[in-house]
């Protein structure tokens, strides 16, 4: 498998991937109307800000956040983690272990070819966004762009890897959906998608600043609606690829041990 | 009577299958403590200022409906969601048909098959939240109020029920409803929140439309002994009525079933 070969069959990988998207798309749907969170979390801190605004957010302020975290949610999903716990369950990660190509690449593949289709779902809700709020709170120097641009990937790379390192999991132990579920759980509150992290209390704060969770959703919704300096923002982004960096070195590390250990059940 | 030695043989079939992953109850219970958080931290984050009043509700009293929709969601994975997802793959598989054929009502056979009692764990965090809650707000729940809020218990259990039903019948027409839990739980996180917290056209919607956000609510105010009388006959009689519905919606959509296989 080389780096040439597998790089001239992206584009073939990609299409296959796009033609199950469309294939799946009432299924897609479904999923998309079930990203209520944002909704349910603006309910709530639309509520409260009608008391007082809070932590330096309105109620504007806090439309803008929810409406920039559904569309980063839409962008940036992952689900390698089930397909792989489901595919070592099965044995059927032994038909991806046949092809010349690195699975962990298929993963990467399968979830990306899902991007046009999920654009078409964003581009309303953008629309929406920029009538209800202004096009004021979107990034509008090319250098906010270039930030959101990498800042959303890097979002991703984090998401992502952290499905890998989890799913790769499921080659040492049994119960990785049960991980999956508390580290679900612990991103939810920690990764800004229920509280913008700006309300934390400080020494939460610093904390979370050193934990990836606030790289995988927090930080692109914050980009999006522009909401740090650039020298603010890009140090933020440094730390977000940092944490790329770390988790694609676990992910590979837990994928060589985790793959000697797979015996193909039923195969 | 029959109906109820029924019950008793589906519920000891389900503790028997539960004690065989009992580790399960190990690993369950702290995850619930991390899903009960995801509903906490906002509320801590929410109410920084204790004073703090939204929308007629303090932050001991946010807690209560908190720990109702901890409860509900317990009910819901325990006893409601396991039995009617058995239900979706047995049609989509056309193995219905051995449901149907045995001699007692499918509807319940279906809806009693499977409990998953380690689901109690959200069950135990919510009354953790109760005691919270009511330690904020220095005062102690009163006997009537906690028996009306248990009657609402009751009429939540039956009306999520009623809904799961409904949206099962759908399962008749359009086979593929794999995701339908994911999605049915989802709408139900609505329900995080008093009701008052909604406004204009969800407000309709989750209170009058789909009661999701009276579901939590109402047993809170009935704790709170602020609930009128009349809220409760209206929850009792509008869960009763959805129940019915749900019933005549159910033996209607069984008509279509056609077994997979032949």
């Amino acid at each position: 498998m080389s780096l040439r070969s597998s790089i001239k069959s992206l584009p073939t990988l990609m299409k296959v991937g796009f033609a199950e998207a469309v294939a799946y798309r009432a299924e897609m749907i479904v999923w998309v109307l079930a990203t209520t969170m944002p909704l349910v979390m603006y309910q709530l801190w639309s509520a409260v800000s009608r008391v007082a605004p809070i932590g330096g957010y309105g109620k504007k302020d806090f439309l803008a956040y929810f409406l920039a975290a559904f569309i980063v949610r839409q962008l940036t999903g992952s689900w390698a983690a089930w397909q792989m716990n489901f595919e070592v369950r099965q044995g059927t990660l032994a038909m991806k272990l046949l092809r010349p190509l690195h699975p962990l690449l298929t993963y990467a593949t399968e979830n990306l070819s899902y991007l046009p289709m999920r654009l078409v779902i964003v581009a309303p809700v953008l629309t929406a966004m920029v009538i209800l709020v202004g096009p004021g709170y979107l990034p509008h120097t090319p250098l906010q762009v270039v930030i959101w641009f990498f800042g959303t990937v890097g979002g991703w790379g984090v998401i992502f890897l952290i499905n890998l390192c989890i799913g790769c999991m499921a080659l040492f132990i049994k119960s990785t959906l049960k991980f999956m579920d508390a580290y679900l759980a612990m991103s939810f509150v920690f990764s800004g998608y229920l509280i913008p992290v700006e309300l934390f209390p400080d020494r939460l704060r610093h904390l979370i600043d050193w934990l990836p969770f606030r790289y995988t959703i927090g930080l692109p919704i914050e980009l999006f609606v522009t909401r740090h300096s650039d020298a603010e923002a890009l140090s933020l982004l440094a730390r977000q690829w940092c944490w790329v960096a770390i988790l694609f070195v676990t992910a590979t590390l837990l994928w060589r041990r985790g793959i000697s250990k797979f015996e193909a059940y039923g195969g | 009577m029959r109906y109820l030695r029924l019950l008793a043989v589906q519920l000891r079939a389900s503790a028997l299958l539960a004690i065989q992953y009992r580790g399960d109850f190990l690993v369950d219970g702290p995850i619930s403590l991390l899903w009960a958080g995801t509903s906490l931290a906002p509320l801590f984050v929410a109410y920084k200022n204790p004073a703090t009043v939204v929308e007629g509700w303090s932050f001991g009293e946010a807690l209560l409906v908190t720990g109702w929709f901890l409860l509900l969601t317990g009910v819901l994975e325990g006893a409601i969601n396991p039995s009617l997802v058995s239900v979706v793959d047995h049609i989509r598989k056309g193995t219905l048909d051995f449901v149907l054929l045995k001699p007692a009502d499918a509807q319940f056979l279906v809806s009693t098959s499977r409990f998953e009692p380690w689901r109690m764990t959200h069950v135990f965090t919510s009354i953790l939240i109760f005691v919270y809650g009511f330690v904020t707000l220095h005062r102690m729940p009163s006997v009537p109020g906690i028996a009306s809020a248990l009657l609402l218990l009751l009429s939540s259990t039956l009306l999520l029920y009623s809904l799961w039903i409904l949206t099962v019948s759908a399962a008749f027409y359009v086979v593929k409803v794999d995701n339908l839990t994911y999605l049915f739980n989802s709408l139900f996180d609505l329900a995080r929140w008093p009701s008052s917290f909604f406004q204009g056209v969800l407000r309709f919607i989750f209170t009058a439309v789909v009661p999701l956000a009276l579901m939590t609510t109402f047993p809170a105010e009935a704790m709170l002994n602020r609930l009128h009388a009349s809220s409760l006959l209206f929850a009792i009689g509008g869960s009763l009525l959805f129940a019915l519905l749900a019933r005549l919606v159910w033996t209607r959509s069984i008509g279509h079933y056609t077994s997979a296989s032949s």
